[in-house]
């Protein structure tokens, strides 16, 4: 195993904080109670079995999704419906999906400067050379011109990855940003991810990658049914799992 | 399992299946059936054809310039050639056409480098031809200004009439429509969706023809006595109304055809609404819904031919016109021919632009 990236965690520091937060999606009850503070500099990883909430969960972090009750704190601010507030978070706050979503029209290039240009309102020149940085951190320099199709999985992550980077965010949220890629392409994905928290970025991240979460996570969250049920650092989650829950999820994930 | 792997030669298929044979035989003579129907359709086509080109070209009166000239009993193309100028202008002055000539002539030199493969600045090109060219249009059109003489709409007719009143429709209906098609995606805004709800489906509710009659006969009852606005002005407010509601519909498809990754991945990365919309969505969403948007064009080209009811003469209404020249009594099949063949290149031509682009879309993510 690659030894862990050593903690850059600021204790006291928070830059995300959700309090008694619940939301639901009609009459279901998607999220029930989470309480969650993360620091600055922290990587979390969240793992647990499919629909329990984890991407709903993130997802109220940049406001992709609404909360109905508790609150939510990000770097200091309070979301609420203000629209203003909503897009300043957003403006610290990046996020890589699964599916990427790039922008398809758009060379990979103008990708990553279009976020810079209209929402830094940085000029086209200092985007594009602020681009092509992060084209570099993530070592496919020689794709900026083409577009998003013609690039593999793993390098439409890593220009994902990048996108989010020139915004030059505080915080990075990732979604299971290695599930929808062939494994041959997941390790790519993967050292960028690693390189990205030892430079000390706060870190969410959504993964069932178990080698991932050993190496760089401070600290691993295990969610069942919309609950927090087991939150400790991976040492601890993974040699001794106290809720049942956790310890019949692990048997499956490493059984496989 | 290791034995030698040869391939076998590639053979060339048997004759009876390639070629001009082949093909007759897969496509005409394939049953009994089908070589009957081929058959009676041959004998149909020899029976009908010879005719019709004797009537249109064979036979027909091409020069001269009254009704004297056509004795060969074909065709008076005569009549055409004879009433050209008011077919496509109108009643504009005779020494001022050059100022239709010249819209004419601007207008194809900027869409002829919208249809060059790897011109660069199409979008602006677009944007110029949509939003700039129509001032410069009107101003040659309506005179005035810069000492050119003044016009009065009512001089306006003809084919000038049809294309004014075609592009007008299009390109004014674009903004409004996909800005209604936009509010009636705004969940979070229930009144203006359903403002928008209820424009469209009013406008899709009723023919033109009736849009055409209100605006003409009714709306003047509405205005307080004294104010009056041009005839023409009221039939383009109303076509431009009618499209737009057309147009919001198609390019509603579009933007559902958008994946919600999209929206979510402008969202995070901090872009405000009309960022998100005029940056990611519409440019991905328009580019799907433009075969369909030229659809549109082509039925709103053939209905101008309505505003003949209000009183406005297209290439149609002045056609009807001529046809009641005592002098060109009785060649009224000639003049619908002559309308029928002009509204036919030009949709044609729509038509296959459109069908040109579809294929170039259809090539992926690359431009
Ligand atoms: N937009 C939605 N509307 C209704 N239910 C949803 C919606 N999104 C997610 N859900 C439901 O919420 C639950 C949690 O979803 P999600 O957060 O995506 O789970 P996870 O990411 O852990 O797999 C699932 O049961 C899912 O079906
Ligand atoms: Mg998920």
């Amino acid at each position: 195993m690659t030894a862990a990236v050593p903690n850059t965690a600021v204790e006291n520091e928070v830059m995300i904080e959700l309090r008694g937060v619940n939301k639901w999606y009609d009459k279901f009850h998607v999220l029930k109670d989470i309480n969650l503070q993360v620091a600055k500099g922290e990587r979390i990883v969240v793992c647990g079995p499919s629909g329990s909430g984890k991407s709903t969960m993130i997802r109220c972090i940049n406001r992709l999704e609404e909360h109905q009750k508790g609150q939510i704190i990000v770097d200091g601010t309070e979301l609420t419906s203000d629209l203003r507030q909503i897009e300043q978070i957003r403006k610290e706050v990046g996020m890589v999906f699964q599916h990427f979503n790039l922008f398809p029209h758009l060379t990979v290039l103008e990708n990553l400067a279009l976020a810079p240009m209209w929402v830094r309102k940085m000029p086209r020149k200092e985007a594009e050379a602020i681009g092509m940085q992060y084209l570099e951190r993530v070592k496919i320099p020689d794709q900026a011109k083409k577009y998003p199709g013609q690039l593999s999985g793993g390098q439409q992550q890593r220009v994902a990855i990048a996108r989010s980077l020139c915004m030059n965010p505080r915080i990075m949220l990732f979604d299971e940003p290695t599930s929808a890629l062939d494994p041959e392409m997941i390790k790519e994905v993967l050292d960028v991810m690693i390189e990205l928290a030892e430079s000390g970025m706060t870190m969410m991240c959504v993964t069932h990658e178990m080698g991932f979460a050993k190496t760089v996570a401070d600290k691993v969250i295990f969610m069942d049914r919309g609950q927090i049920v087991e939150s400790n650092p991976p040492e601890e989650f993974f040699n001794n799992p106290q809720n049942e829950r956790t310890q019949l999820f692990l048997s499956q994930i490493i059984g496989h | 399992m290791s034995h030698d792997f040869a391939p076998l030669p590639d053979l060339p298929p048997p004759g009876t299946t390639v070629g001009v044979i082949g093909w007759l035989r897969r496509n005409l003579f394939s049953n009994t059936i089908n070589s009957a129907l081929t058959l009676f359709a041959i004998y149909l086509l020899s029976t009908l054809l010879p005719p019709l080109f004797n009537w249109l070209f064979f036979k027909a009166d091409w020069i001269g310039d009254s009704r004297d000239a056509c004795t060969s009993g074909g065709a008076c193309w005569v009549f055409v050639s004879a009433r050209f100028s008011t077919f496509m202008y109108g009643f504009f002055p005779d020494n001022e056409t050059w100022r239709i000539n010249l819209i004419f002539i601007a207008l194809i030199a900027c869409m002829v480098p919208l249809f060059i493969e790897g011109f660069r600045h199409k979008v602006k090109l677009g944007l110029f031809v949509i939003f700039v060219f129509p001032i410069f249009g009107f101003i040659l059109l309506f005179g005035g200004v810069f000492g050119l003489e003044q016009t009065e709409t009512s001089q306006w007719g003809g084919l000038t009439l049809t294309l004014l009143l075609a592009s007008v429709g299009c390109v004014a209906a674009l903004p409004l429509g996909i800005m209604l098609a936009l509010g009636r995606q705004a969940t979070n805004m229930p009144a203006v969706k359903s403002m928008c709800v209820l424009f469209i489906e009013f406008w899709r509710g009723v023919p033109l023809i009736t849009v055409l009659f209100m605006s003409s006969v009714m709306l003047p009852l509405f205005l307080p006595e004294g104010v009056s606005f041009d005839k023409l002005l009221r039939a383009l407010i109303g076509i431009t109304l009618f499209q737009s509601a057309y147009i919001a519909e198609v390019v509603r498809g579009g933007l559902q055809a958008i994946p919600k990754g999209q929206y979510e991945a402008a969202d995070a990365l901090g872009l405000s609404y009309w960022k998100k919309m005029g940056l990611i969505v519409l440019p991905q969403a328009m580019k799907i819904v433009i075969p369909g948007i030229v659809n549109t064009f082509i039925a709103l080209f053939k209905d101008t031919t309505l505003v003949i009811i209000v009183g406005l003469l297209d290439v149609l209404g002045m056609v009807q016109n001529a046809l009641n020249d005592p002098n060109w009594l009785g060649y009224s099949t000639e003049g619908y021919v002559f309308t029928a063949f002009v509204f036919w290149i030009f949709c044609f031509s729509m038509s296959r632009y459109s069908q040109s682009l579809e294929r170039k879309l259809h090539t992926g993510h690359k431009r």
